[in-house]
């Protein structure tokens, strides 16, 4: 390989680092991806140069097909549905790489005839796995997000110890896989316990518990490529590669932070199942009524608002009738943010996507730590679509399963308003002891007609 | 493949690796899904991987066709990947 080359994917690697830095500064966020993508066409261009000139026929049609396959989906997802096109993104990613080890130990043992040493086979192996867990786990995740599989946790007796069982079969097999490396049977034998392994992991995890998952696999399909990059002796796909690995672990130790629960504990699985039933002793909670016209006449008289969301205020479709109520109250004078906790929404920082599409601008919404002293003076805090996030039981309750959760101190305002379609529970399947707080009030209804009418009360009021 | 080179890669890991977690953590919290289908994208990188292994011999051999297969779906994660992520970032304003 040419020293041109070489430089080139230096050039993608400091793009990448670069892009990533300045994805950390909201104004430059949107220049970063894009010196990122050039970083990535580097790379593309300089491996091409150093490629064979007739097979580029091929080469072009798949990246074409795969271009537009990409192209096609990015523009028509809808933002709700962001989380499972990371999933299956990642899947994608985890099965290339996969495919990349496959296509690399096949052309050594049964073209060109050469030995593979250790450490080459290690990252073959390596490379397999990872990729092939990312894979069946994202697409199992993918599934659950978009509900064509049950969200609930799958979980059946003895579930770990065949996870243990086929752990332990994979390193054997890995073993033979070196030693009779022409036999192509053992490496079809990894494939399969790799793929059987990604989707033993992801079913006992809860539909609640996918922020934390799909973190992970984001991580996963990094370090995918990483072992590619080991396999291939290339720089670029390290470098690449760990960035990732590193940016998942993180957002899934921020994740599990922010629902109290160890990554072993999500792992593991079986979450909500077992609460669900000991909550229904729990004392009933009184609860009081509001209309939509004294709701519009409270937020006529107060001076300051805090809307705590949550994912059902974006399955509701209500974010734009919100930002019209912030209007109509940011005309009377009234100040108005976002409180926006960790885990709303279905993956790190969903909400605040969700929130920027119904063009709310960004200095609006406020982070958990930053807001949460300032609920005590506020008058009004509307919540919609959230549960557990501001279930007081998180502070008070030894016994509730989210106790030690941090959550938002919505409790503490002078009036609470909760918009509700009915008394159900939240994802944890948790009641919630602040409905039945002395300054809470309950407004049922459909999260985006209720509010339609609020707004609508308001303007007749000028 | 020599120690030397290994030992090479290595390096490249952990320093990269290391570099990694010093940049993710100041990602503040509103950027995270931005974050996350961006360096999603980023770990498409593995399309280098799937370019060589398909340039390689004629279509009578099975590692072509996994090349290609892989070029396919790196691809749709590279460019759906930035294109997202892209109409996500182009949505955050400030007024």
């Amino acid at each position: 390989m040419t020293i041109a080359v070489q430089l080139a994917y230096l050039l993608a690697s400091i793009l990448f680092i670069v892009g990533i830095k300045l994805l950390g500064k909201t104004k430059d966020a949107r220049r970063g991806n894009m010196l990122s993508a050039v970083g990535m066409l580097v790379a593309i261009v300089a491996t091409l140069i150093t490629l064979n000139i007739l097979s580029f026929v091929e080469i072009f049609v798949c990246m074409l097909v795969g271009g537009a396959i990409g192209l096609y989906y990015a523009k028509k997802v809808e933002m709700t549905q962001i989380p499972e096109m990371v999933a299956l993104f990642n899947g994608f990613g985890g099965l290339a790489s996969l495919a990349v080890a496959l296509s690399d130990h096949f052309l050594k043992t049964s073209v060109l005839s050469i030995e593979i040493d250790a450490v080459n086979s290690i990252s073959i192996i390596a490379s397999v796995l990872i990729g092939g867990v990312t894979f069946t786990g994202s697409i199992v995740a993918w599934l659950k997000l978009n509900g064509k599989v049950s969200g609930q946790p799958i979980t059946f007796k003895g579930q770990h110890l065949l996870n243990l069982a086929l752990l332990i079969s994979f390193l054997v097999v890995s073993v033979f896989t070196f030693l009779y490396q022409g036999d192509p049977m053992y490496i079809t034998i990894l494939v399969v316990m790799a793929l059987l392994v990604g989707i033993l992991i992801v079913i006992p995890i809860g539909g609640a518990d996918m922020p934390v998952v799909i973190s992970l696999l984001n991580s996963y399909s990094g370090m995918a490529a990483c072992a590619t990059g080991f396999i291939l002796n290339n720089n670029v796909l390290i470098v690449a590669g760990s960035l990732v690995g590193a940016s998942g672990i993180i957002l899934t130790q921020i994740m599990c932070k922010a629902m109290n629960r160890s990554l072993t504990n999500v792992l593991l699985g079986g979450f909500g199942q077992t609460v669900a039933t000991g909550a229904a002793d729990g004392p009933s909670i009184v609860i009081k009524e509001i209309g939509v016209e004294e709701t519009a006449m409270l937020f006529d008289s107060v001076s300051s608002v805090i809307v705590v969301p949550g994912y059902g205020m974006a399955v509701a479709q209500a974010q734009h009738v919100i930002r019209e109520l912030m209007e109509q109250c940011e005309k009377r004078g009234i100040d108005f943010k976002f409180a926006i906790h960790p885990v709303a929404g279905r993956m790190p920082g969903h909400m605040n996507v969700l929130l920027a599409e119904a063009n709310i601008s960004y200095d609006k919404l406020i982070e958990m730590e930053a807001i949460n002293d300032e609920f005590a003076n506020t008058d009004l805090v509307l919540i919609v679509g959230a549960n557990d996030v501001v279930n007081p039981a998180a502070r008070t309750n030894p016994q509730s399963p989210i106790f030690g959760m941090p959550i938002l101190n919505a409790d503490k305002a002078k009036t609470v308003i909760v918009s509700k379609r009915s008394m159900g529970k939240g994802y944890a399947g948790v009641e919630n002891e602040l409905f039945g707080y002395p300054n809470c009030l309950m407004l049922f209804g459909d999260a985006k007609q209720t509010i339609t009418k609020v707004v609508s009360e308001m303007k007749e009021m000028g | 493949m020599t120690l030397e080179s290994l030992i090479i890669l290595i390096y490249v890991l952990v320093l990269a690796s290391y570099l990694g977690f010093e940049l993710i953590t100041k990602v503040p919290p509103t950027l995270h899904t931005p974050l996350m289908s961006g360096s999603n994208a980023i770990s498409g990188i593995t399309i280098v991987g799937a370019l060589i292994a398909t340039s390689e011999l004629g279509f009578g051999t099975l590692s072509k066709w996994l090349g290609m297969i892989a070029l396919i779906l790196a691809t749709i994660n590279v460019v759906g990947g930035y294109a997202v992520t892209d109409r996500m970032l182009k949505m955050f304003k400030k007024k």
